[in-house]
């Protein structure tokens, strides 16, 4: 008995720990009263207000496209990336390729921001591109550090793949480029898929990095939101939260689901 | 389950001189680093052949074949199919196809397209494909398995799917890595009757690597036996089995009695060996390349010698000892006879009877003798 009380409270500890902000993160969203902290009364006036900010939306929908430009590219780039160092052994600096794309891994945002600031302001002056900072530049030092997170977890899939599936095909008469579109790729796609979507929240997140490398008229969306707290909480930042809240909720179950029915089906 | 002996020169165009080998292995060395995992195989395989390289784990055999498959290019030597040198040929331009060990079955693909997946590189038209692809499952009994995927079949499916898949092609010359590897024994004994049945009616020449010596005996039309890289015999396996040519391949297939001797006599017809470890000596009734005084061994299969209480006639090829052991293995019993000299002699003698109460048992003394044309005298 004593243990079920034990294993109780510390399940409704725990969720509550992990779930008790962003519920009241969600509560304060609906709040009427202009102080975030006093409750007033039921009201979506702060979604209106919203809605009718478009420096909040811009950052949002730019936030959105470095995310996705930042993510492809380096998930291309990361691929081939792992398959360099799975599939050929040996080649001149291999290790120093291994280790460059896992130093970003651990480096500190604020020494890869301003090593990535030095670069671009240096670029610039000796060979006049990137002309200034902006997406462009954002972009790039996102796919940087992105590339070391995909490279991990393709990494790792390239290498419990069995290389006999590859001569198979290659034995079967398929060209070295078809193996890799028509095997490779399918069967590391859920790697991809993880990848893609952590280097996209990685990106979606960042806030240290970008303000580094930012230019005028370039603030992300972590960049608007931490300029507005300094101001004071504003509840419409509750409300943004909310939304994105709910997008990543939707999206979550929906992989979970659709996990659930490709394993029901397997085991059928 | 080799091929029934037919006309010689029909069923074994091995033994004519002028058959055109299909497979021609040249001086065909492959370093890794260091090491020699082929070193200097010469080979022909004709066409329609059953050929086993049989070796232990290391011996080059599937380095060989990976060869031929064109995933490895040979260091030193050439390696001729049908004629045409496959020298810088990569794996997807050779008419050969390979059944893998693993199977290395697509696993994101059904069976049909595990099966398709050739013939779709071919650029063969979609009726084509289907059509080809049923005759196949329906070759390796598998009608009605088209949609599963690999997960969902067992492990002989798997391995008739892998046979389907590699067949599909038509290829000249198949690949066999370990075939029969991943099954149980009951059915491995069933798949390698079907296999040779599948050889037979297709007419392809197969190429199957094994460290199963009784797979290979029963399989091949001839066995290739490797060690250490190098082919240490070629021949029918009856060949490897009553004559081999070394110690090695006389104790690397079925087990052997090999003793040591001096030659003491060297005739046309006969010669005459004295073995301190057999306690007598050996009379082999035909002519041996030999010198006198020369050291040789001689190996004699276990199934060969005869036990007697009573001494046989004639002074050689007969040796006393006493039953220390006996292993009753059902169809057969192993008898383990112990020497003067301290050697043991393995012994088998058929159970012809049900019980056989007068049966030579254990701690009897007896004679231990063999026929002079019974053992293979060995100069290396």
């Amino acid at each position: 008995m004593r243990r079920n009380w034990l294993i109780l409270s510390l399940t409704v500890f725990g969720f509550a720990f992990l779930y008790g902000p962003i519920l009241s993160l969600i509560i304060f969203s609906f709040n009427d009263n202009r102080l975030v902290t006093v409750w007033s009364g039921f009201s979506t006036r702060w979604y209106a207000e919203l809605f009718a900010d478009t420096q909040i939306l811009d950052a949002a929908w730019l936030s959105f496209w470095i995310a996705v430009a930042s993510a492809s590219i380096a998930l291309v780039l990361g691929t081939l990336c792992s398959v360099a160092l799975v599939r050929f052994r040996r080649f001149r600096g291999r290790t120093a390729l291994a280790g460059m794309a896992s130093a970003p891994l651990v480096m500190p945002d604020v020494i890869t921001g301003l090593s990535l600031l030095l670069l671009f302001v240096s670029m610039e002056s000796l060979i006049g591109w990137p002309a200034g900072r902006g997406v462009g530049t954002i972009i790039i030092a996102h796919t940087t550090f992105c590339i070391a997170y995909i490279t991990v977890v393709v990494r790792s899939r390239l290498s419990d793949l069995d290389l006999s599936l590859e001569e198979a095909a290659m034995d079967l008469g398929a060209t070295p480029v078809r193996v890799f579109f028509d095997i490779t790729l399918p069967i590391i796609s859920p790697a991809l898929v993880s990848g893609w979507l952590l280097a996209f929240t990685l990106s979606l997140d960042d806030l240290v990095i970008a303000s580094f490398v930012s230019g005028p008229g370039s603030s992300t969306l972590p960049m608007v939101i931490y300029s507005k707290i300094r101001l004071g909480v504003s509840p419409d930042v509750n409300a943004l939260a909310t939304i994105i809240i709910a997008i990543v909720t939707v999206g979550v179950l929906a992989a979970t689901l659709l996990q659930m029915r490709r394993s029901a089906r397997k085991s059928s | 389950m080799a091929k029934k002996p037919q006309i010689a020169a029909e069923t074994r165009p091995w033994r004519d001189p002028d058959a055109q080998p299909f497979v021609r292995i040249s001086g065909v060395t492959k370093k890794f680093g260091d090491i020699y995992a082929v070193d200097d195989v010469s080979l022909d395989i004709y066409k329609g052949e059953l050929f086993c390289l049989l070796g232990g784990s290391g011996s080059g055999k599937s380095t060989l074949l990976r060869m031929l498959a064109g995933f490895e290019e040979p260091t030193v030597g050439s390696i001729a199919i049908d004629g045409q040198d496959m020298a810088g040929v990569p794996p997807y331009r050779r008419p050969v196809n390979m059944m893998f060990q693993s199977y290395a079955l697509f696993p994101h693909m059904s069976v049909a397209q595990n099966v398709a997946y050739g013939l779709k590189r071919d650029g063969l038209d979609r009726t084509a494909i289907t059509e080809r692809v049923d005759e196949l499952l329906s070759l390796v009994r598998l009608e009605g398995y088209g949609k599963r995927r690999p997960d969902q079949l067992s492990g002989g499916q798997r391995q008739r799917v892998a046979l389907a898949r590699s067949l599909a092609r038509r290829p000249k010359l198949l690949l066999l890595d370990e075939p029969l590897g991943a099954l149980d024994k009951k059915l491995r004994e069933q798949t390698q009757f079907e296999l040779v049945k599948i050889q037979e009616t297709l007419g392809v020449t197969f190429i199957v690597v094994t460290h199963d010596q009784e797979e290979a005996m029963s399989l091949a039309t001839r066995i290739g036996v490797m060690n250490e890289g190098r082919i240490a015999m070629i021949g029918e396996p009856q060949d490897i089995y009553e004559f081999p040519n070394s110690r090695f391949v006389a104790g690397f297939i079925g087990s052997v009695n090999l003793v040591e001797g001096v030659v003491t006599e060297d005739e046309d017809d006969h010669v005459r060996i004295r073995s301190a470890e057999l306690g007598c000596d050996i009379y082999v009734s035909h002519g041996v390349d030999c010198a006198p005084e020369q050291i040789l061994w001689w190996a004699i299969r276990p199934e060969k010698i005869t036990l007697t209480r009573e001494p046989p006639e004639g002074d050689a090829n007969v040796t006393k000892g006493t039953v220390e052991d006996i292993a009753y293995l059902g169809d057969m019993s192993v008898y383990r006879v112990l020497l003067e000299s301290g050697k043991r002699l393995t012994v088998t003698r058929p159970n012809l009877h049900r019980s056989d109460p007068d049966g030579i048992t254990w701690d009897e003394q007896v004679y231990a003798s063999w026929g002079g044309f019974s053992g293979s005298v060995l100069t290396s």
